[in-house]
């Protein structure tokens, strides 16, 4: 048998208003696997991530149903909110740079939490700095402008940020749009290391990164789940559903 | 082939014509603001200036105003300024960071904004009706600076409300978004970055709000100015803040030049000259520490 899923989504269904946009989806998502999520825009993807961490609750209107439990605990019913999105890392597709040094931008999780001890935090900033493949470029600037940092740059720094508040979930949402092909390749070698330690949900649109990184891999259309299943298996001859191959393959979206 | 493109057709000169009426059509308008503050201006400081010295801005008033100079009255508008901003600007700018932080669209919010956006169309003689009616009698204060005070406190507020969401709402939602992706509270999240990158517009927002309570005359002659007063207190405190009727500016110069007989020709002229001088130099300073703080502006 599987140990706990380190994620269980049950019947989960959102609105915006009166549109339904994810329809009674159901999935486990185990420790330690990096979990590939692909379908085309509009399918829900982002929605999804955002009902996990619940800043969902930040969007007039939206209304959600179904439950979603991390380590067998409903997250809508967590008093904690901060507590639980410390424990998810988030990663969103377009870089946001927060308008502070490069230093404060990584440190400022950890500070939100309560760490002032500035030894803990230059080592805590270093070390995401580097998981994040940034380290090199900006070590000797690290209190310049997180903002003046290039697109890719701003989004590695993303990256680091959220591995700062060291969380045990890690949800990235196209985080390689705006990041250089080579760069990508070096991310993705430190998400193959993270894997160790975290559960990795990786949102994209390349179907091939999935197929690269993920041991899983769910493809969503529409917010239903098309198919769900092992990377051997969603990205092979074996694949179940039509539709899915032809995603897969590029014959759509 | 390629030249082709480069070819001027009637259509493109047609297109470049009509972009240059444009430009300078656009322009003459803009340039026209500039001509009638410099008229003003310039017409107001040249009459006054036979009135304008050091005692005209440091002497009492005389013989109903008539002579002697305007101390009386520029240390009181500076007392209602202040006195009214220190109320004003705590409140507005603190339920603006409510408004457009906090609160969901509901109800009450709703109630609020309509309340913000209403009572900033009131007109000023009306505030000054209901200072009169809520803080000198009602409450107790009597005619006097408090009065006065909080009379254009009320009258502010609701602009500096709408400026300082504008200020905001200006900083990225984005940036928000992601101080909460790692578990930032809403306070960790205004206090570490709404607010250091909206100040300037803030600042500013509340700064010009007091060249409004500078010039107003109608809610303020209701409430706590005063015609004729002159200053005997050496003290630190020139006015009693709370008892005290002051005289303003904008009523000393609404007297001299509608009520007083034989005053000077330069005298009103004078006044505004003062008037003027205090204000713009309130906006001189918000250009200043807008373009200052601007500067350090991060994204």
């Amino acid at each position: 048998m599987f140990p706990q899923p380190k994620i269980e989504v049950q019947d989960l269904r959102l609105s915006y208003g009166t549109r339904e946009v994810i329809h009674g989806i159901s999935f486990d998502i185990r420790e330690h696997e990096i979990f590939g999520i692909i379908g085309p825009a509009q399918s829900g993807k982002t929605s999804l991530l955002r009902c996990l961490n619940r800043t969902i609750e930040f969007t007039a209107g939206a209304t959600a149903t179904g439950s979603i439990r991390v380590d067998g605990q409903d997250v809508r019913k967590l008093k904690n909110v901060y507590e639980l999105r410390r424990r998810i890392g988030m990663v969103a597709p377009l870089p946001v740079g927060l308008p502070l040094s490069i230093y404060d931008n990584v440190a400022f999780a950890p500070r939100c939490a309560g760490l002032s001890s500035r030894s803990e935090l230059d080592g805590l900033v270093e070390q995401c700095l580097r998981q994040a493949a940034l380290w090199d470029e900006v070590k000797d600037r690290v209190d310049s402008l997180g903002t003046k940092l290039s697109g890719g740059q701003q989004q590695r720094l993303t990256i680091a940020r959220a591995l700062s508040h060291q969380p045990e979930i890690l949800c990235l949402d196209e985080f390689s749009i705006a990041i250089d092909p080579v760069t990508t390749m070096r991310i993705e070698e430190v998400l193959k290391e993270l894997k160790k330690t975290m559960t990795i949900l990786l949102v994209t649109n390349l179907t091939q990164q999935a197929r690269r990184l993920a041991d899983r891999t769910m493809f969503l259309w529409n917010g239903e789940i098309i198919e769900l299943d092992a990377n051997e298996v969603i990205f092979s001859d074996r694949v179940k559903d039509r539709r899915t191959r032809d995603y897969v393959n590029g014959f759509f979206g | 082939m390629s030249a082709e493109h480069f070819t001027e057709t009637p259509f493109g000169r047609k297109k470049q014509r009509t972009e240059m009426i444009a430009r300078w059509f656009l322009g003459g308008m803009a340039a026209a603001m500039v001509v009638p503050l410099l008229l003003i201006v310039g017409y107001i400081v040249v009459q006054g200036a036979p009135s304008l010295s050091w005692e005209f801005l440091t002497t009492n008033p005389r013989l109903g105003g008539i002579r002697g100079g305007i101390w009386s009255a520029l240390v009181g508008t500076l007392y209602i300024v202040a006195i009214s901003l220190c109320v004003s600007a705590p409140i507005g700018v603190l339920s603006a960071v409510y408004l457009n932080e906090y609160a969901k669209d509901n109800w009450f919010t709703r109630i609020v904004n309509l309340a913000v956006v209403n009572l900033a169309g009131v007109p000023s003689i009306v505030h000054g009706l209901f200072g009169l009616g809520a803080f000198v009698y009602a409450a107790g204060m009597g005619k006097s600076i408090l009065s006065a005070s909080l009379t254009l406190s009320i009258m502010t507020l609701p602009v500096i409300i709408a400026s300082t969401k504008e200020a905001l709402s200006a900083v990225p939602i984005s940036f928000r978004e992601a101080c909460w992706n790692v578990g930032a509270t809403r306070w960790q999240t205004i206090r570490r970055i709404v607010l250091p990158n909206s100040i300037s517009g803030i600042l500013t927002g509340v700064i010009l709000q007091v060249s409004r309570t500078a010039g107003e005359t109608a809610p303020v002659m209701l409430t706590g100015v005063a015609t004729f007063k002159a200053i005997e207190s050496t003290g630190l405190f020139l006015y009693h803040p709370i008892q005290d009727q002051c005289m303003a500016l904008s009523m000393h110069l609404y007297y001299i030049a509608t009520q007083a007989n034989n005053a000077p020709h330069s005298l009103p002229f004078g006044i505004a000259t003062v008037l003027l001088g205090v204000v713009l130099l309130v906006n001189a300073t918000a250009i200043a520490v807008r373009a200052y703080l601007r500067s350090r502006k991060k994204w």
